[in-house]
């Protein structure tokens, strides 16, 4: 544990984890140009200690509820390689293995058909909620799916889903969220 | 994602990102990041992992708590069990994503066209 370090975010320095390690060495040079937002950095300090928060949980992996919803557009993106489908769907917790539907193209899906919570982790954060370590695992999960065309065009995340998916967080009483990106 | 947790820190919310590329989340302003060098698709580790799993996500809910400041990393110093020669092709999608397909394509196009151009002159 005392590799741990806990730093402000200065990218270039040298880290611990390597971000590119699963990469091609070209994606070094391509991220390294990426500019950073215009605007500060947001900050909502924890209001409740995390014993009595409530967490809700969002990946990008896009994954959906088989009996509840259909999946994400995967037959446009094959269609048209340069758009990613914005939409979103919610996994509620209460969801079982068998119910995870998957087809994200750019990563292999088996593990987490196998398991979901390598990328959602709703069935751990249950468990801490019943031991007490966090008040409360929100009653909706929501999977979004990263791919999000070439070049990404997140304008309808921003506009349209993002808002959309923060009421319903509101609604249900959520005060933290962990975001899973794939 | 970025683009989410800074929308939810803004909506009132706290938020962090446990990723495998902290250095993009971090470049890109994410709140709080928690880096993790796993390979893609897996950022709680492998399936099963009960006790692997239950680790990371206890760290990273912590760091809710413990961050101080906009812009805070946190590198967890977990290890991946399978060689990288291993990892970094299993995570990967057993097609090239439509992307990839289509930029392989032009670009044997492109090398393809040149070559006849060259023939031509």
């Amino acid at each position: 544990m005392e590799a741990w370090r806990c730093t402000m975010g200065d990218v270039w320095r040298k880290a611990v984890v390597d971000s590119f390690k699963y990469l091609p060495r070209s994606f070094r040079e391509r991220y390294a140009q990426v500019a950073p937002p215009d605007e500060p950095i947001p900050w909502t300090p924890l209001r409740v200690p995390l014993h009595e928060a409530c967490i809700a949980l969002v990946t990008t992996a896009g994954i959906w509820r088989k009996d509840l919803d259909p999946p994400f557009d995967y037959e446009r993106e094959k269609r048209e390689p340069t758009w990613g489908d914005p939409s979103y769907r919610v996994i509620p917790r209460d969801t079982r293995q068998e119910q995870i539907g998957a087809g994200h193209l750019h990563i292999n899906n088996d593990d987490l058909l196998a398991d979901v919570n390598v990328v959602l982790p709703i069935h751990r954060a249950e468990e801490l909620e019943r031991t007490g370590e966090i008040g409360a695992l929100a009653p909706s999960a929501y999977s979004f799916m990263g791919f999000q065309g070439s070049p990404a065009n997140l304008q309808p995340w921003r506009d349209v889903y993002g808002p959309e998916v923060a009421a319903r967080m509101r609604a249900e009483g959520v005060d933290a969220v962990l975001l899973t990106p794939v | 994602m970025p683009v989410l947790a800074r929308l939810f820190e803004a909506a009132g919310f706290s938020t962090v990102v446990l990723t495998m590329m902290p250095a993009l989340a971090t470049a890109l302003g994410c709140p709080r990041t928690v880096g993790i060098e796993y390979p893609f698709g897996h950022p709680l580790g492998l399936p099963g992992d009960v006790a692997g799993q239950t680790a990371v996500l206890r760290e990273t809910l912590r760091f809710l708590a413990t961050a101080a400041a906009p812009g805070a990393l946190l590198e967890l110093p977990y290890a991946w069990p399978q060689p990288q020669d291993v990892a970094y092709k299993a995570w990967q999608p057993r097609e090239p994503s439509p992307i990839v397909a289509y930029r392989r394509e032009l670009a044997a196009r492109e090398a393809r066209e040149r070559r006849e151009d060259n023939a031509a002159t």
